[in-house]
């Protein structure tokens, strides 16, 4: 029982990440040819060389940078507030504003994207109803702007739970010795709450800024033809160009830049304690 | 003395049941008033309602002569220290203490001093960079005195403040906090529900019931002369007998105890015919002796209590608990044995019914 409870985690790390990983990261390092599968085995630098000589490649990641760290700070200006107010809401109704925050994840992901065109198309729902007040069309779809709302709207669950965590978990008393200190209601936010509440925003802000650095269905379905990101990219390696090795170069390049806030997030925790 | 907090008619009610009940209160300039009082008795909720965490439903708060009852938290010149002391655990010492200065337009140089001097009251001189989490109990505890004292408020909440400490800790902490009381000299409420505490901290008592004052008064009025039932047993009187009262004297009553018919003489006043209760002190009874009073009675059980025997002496139907000294070879009687209780007329309180 014991064994089997530590080896069936294992090998399903094994057969589903460690594997997969290491076949990107050998793909990474073949050589394109055209062929089936479409590359050469070796050890050739060149796809990162690529990668970092190209203008192109180095503007999609600044670009995917830009829009992730947008997107983190809608889902933080968003959250924030209502993961405060839920935890200063009766306790009877916290629950259920919680159910409200994950609800939409009982439908499926493209279904809600669908909606959101809906909406937003030339003649959708906020188009019509700006018509009948003579104004519009407002031109919304394949903009920055819905790419953001998109975003923005499938995350925020990501941002509000992590920081609903950490601020129900404070220590209302704090609150109260700073404001029975002379701190006014802006204070005592700025001084004591924010502060304390700041690894559930760096958890919150991960959560939403990792997986919106690799995103390719919000952008390619509401995002116009600027919003080149970083996961758009990718697939047009992968399928339109087939150039795999690529592909795979641009995916251990985003995996090693990801990497990095996580681990000095994580060092700085381990520091702390 | 001229007074530094006055509450009239205070009222919080949550759901139906009032937490505080009409109270009224007054708080000198300068004493120590000790709220005492169990759980669920108020004491708390009138604690909040003066630092302006509770918003009442009914009354009026002054403090030195300006109503306040309207007015948030960070408006009063009231500063509250807490049971969980709540300091800031991501601020160093000095930054907890000096807090309150930043808002209070101190300047940079003066708040740092002021910081220092107080860190130098409560004996902390060399704590200031740290953290509190690297602080013990006794020295978060004299943080957090020193951050309520920043601001020089008119008036100092405290809310059961040793009650965290070790009891070694907590009678030096005392001691220690009447000797910065009585430098600064801030009208100070203390909550508290032990009344060891109230008896040595207080310059006056309040003894809370049911969201109201049962009795305000000097420790030793509180202690020696209950006004009720409830103060006597919250002030560990543990005997109390029914009686009537038959006779008056000059500066003496006489009792008829219900049980048994028996005579009691007390210097407590009383209505002539009036049923009372007689309550007796443990301590003030004694097995033999000469008290003008004596009861006969049956020993039912000793309990040990290391300097002292409490015996447990049962007459007619009741019984009563006296309190033996030990040592200086006083023997100890065993159960079943018949023994007379005796005590001064002036250790029989009588109570109205």
């Amino acid at each position: 029982m014991r064994r089997l409870i530590v080896t069936l985690p294992t090998s399903w790390m094994a057969v589903f990440l460690v594997l997969p990983l290491a076949i990107v990261l050998a793909v990474a390092f073949a050589e394109a040819t055209a062929s089936v599968p479409p590359f050469a085995l070796g050890f050739n630098l060149g796809n990162f060389a690529t990668l970092v000589a190209d203008g192109f490649y180095l503007g999609t990641f600044a670009r995917s940078f830009v829009v992730a760290g947008v997107s983190s700070a809608l889902c933080l200006v968003i959250g924030y507030p209502m993961a405060l107010a839920i935890t200063r809401a009766p306790q009877a109704w916290r629950g259920a504003f919680l159910t409200l925050v994950i609800l939409p994840f009982w439908t499926g992901f493209l279904l809600r994207l669908t909606a959101w065109i809906g909406l937003l198309r030339e003649d959708g729902w906020i188009n019509t109803v700006l018509g009948l007040f003579g104004l519009g069309p407002a031109e919304m779809m394949y903009t920055q702007g819905a790419m953001y709302v998109g975003i923005a709207y499938c995350y925020l669950p990501f941002m509000i739970l992590p920081l609903y965590a950490r601020l129900s978990a404070r220590d209302v008393a704090l609150e109260e010795a700073a404001a029975d200190l002379g701190a006014g209601p802006w204070r005592v936010f700025w001084r004591i709450t924010w502060p304390l509440s700041l690894p559930g925003v760096v958890a919150g802000s991960l959560l939403v800024f990792v997986p919106a650095m690799g995103e390719f269905v919000i952008p390619e379905l509401l995002g116009g033809p600027a919003a080149e990101t970083l996961g758009r990219v990718l697939w047009g390696e992968f399928f339109a160009n087939r150039d795999w090795p690529m592909a795979s170069a641009l995916a251990v390049a985003m995996l090693l830049v990801l990497m990095l806030p996580v681990g000095i997030w994580q060092w700085k925790q381990g520091g702390e304690r | 003395m001229t007074e530094t907090l006055l509450i009239e008619g205070l009222t919080r009610r949550f759901g139906g049941h009032a937490a505080l009940d009409g109270l009224d209160l007054r708080v000198d300039a300068g004493e120590v008033f000790v709220l005492l009082g169990g759980s669920g008795s108020g004491k708390t909720t009138l604690l909040r309602c003066i630092g302006g965490f509770e918003t009442p439903d009914a009354g009026r708060i002054a403090l030195e002569g300006v109503d306040i009852t309207a007015l948030p938290p960070h408006k009063r010149a009231v500063n509250t220290m807490f049971q969980s002391y709540a300091l800031f655990p991501h601020m160093s010492v000095a930054e907890n203490v000096g807090f309150g200065l930043r808002h209070a337009g101190v300047g940079k140089a003066e708040a740092a001093r002021r910081v220092a001097a107080l860190l130098k009251l409560v004996r902390l001189e060399e704590f200031g960079a740290r953290r509190p989490a690297q602080l013990s109990g006794g020295q978060k505890q004299r943080v957090a005195l020193a951050r309520a004292l920043a601001r020089r408020p008119s008036l100092l909440l405290l809310d059961e403040p040793f009650s965290a400490l070790d009891r070694n800790l907590r009678e030096d902490t005392r001691v220690e906090f009447l000797r910065i009381q009585r430098a600064l000299c801030i009208a100070s409420i203390l909550v508290t529900h032990d009344q060891e505490e109230a008896l040595a901290m207080a310059d006056r008592i309040g003894v809370m019931q049911a969201g109201q004052l049962a009795q305000v008064g000097t420790p030793e009025d509180v202690y020696e002369r209950p006004a009720s039932r409830f103060v006597a047993e919250f002030m560990g009187m543990a005997n109390f007998l029914p009686a009537v009262v038959r006779e008056r004297g000059r500066g003496t009553t006489l009792l008829r105890l219900a049980d048994g018919n028996l005579p009691v003489r007390s210097t407590c006043a009383a209505t002539l015919g009036s049923q009372v209760t007689l309550a007796l002190r443990p301590e003030r009874l004694a097995l033999g002796g000469a008290g003008e009073n004596r009861l006969e009675g049956i020993v039912d059980g000793v309990s040990y209590r290391g300097a002292t025997l409490d015996v447990f002496v049962r007459f007619g139907t009741t019984a009563l608990v006296v309190r033996h000294p030990l040592g200086n070879g006083a023997g100890v009687p065993g159960a079943g044995a018949a023994v007379t209780v005796s005590f001064a007329a002036d250790a029989a309180i009588v109570l109205p019914d």
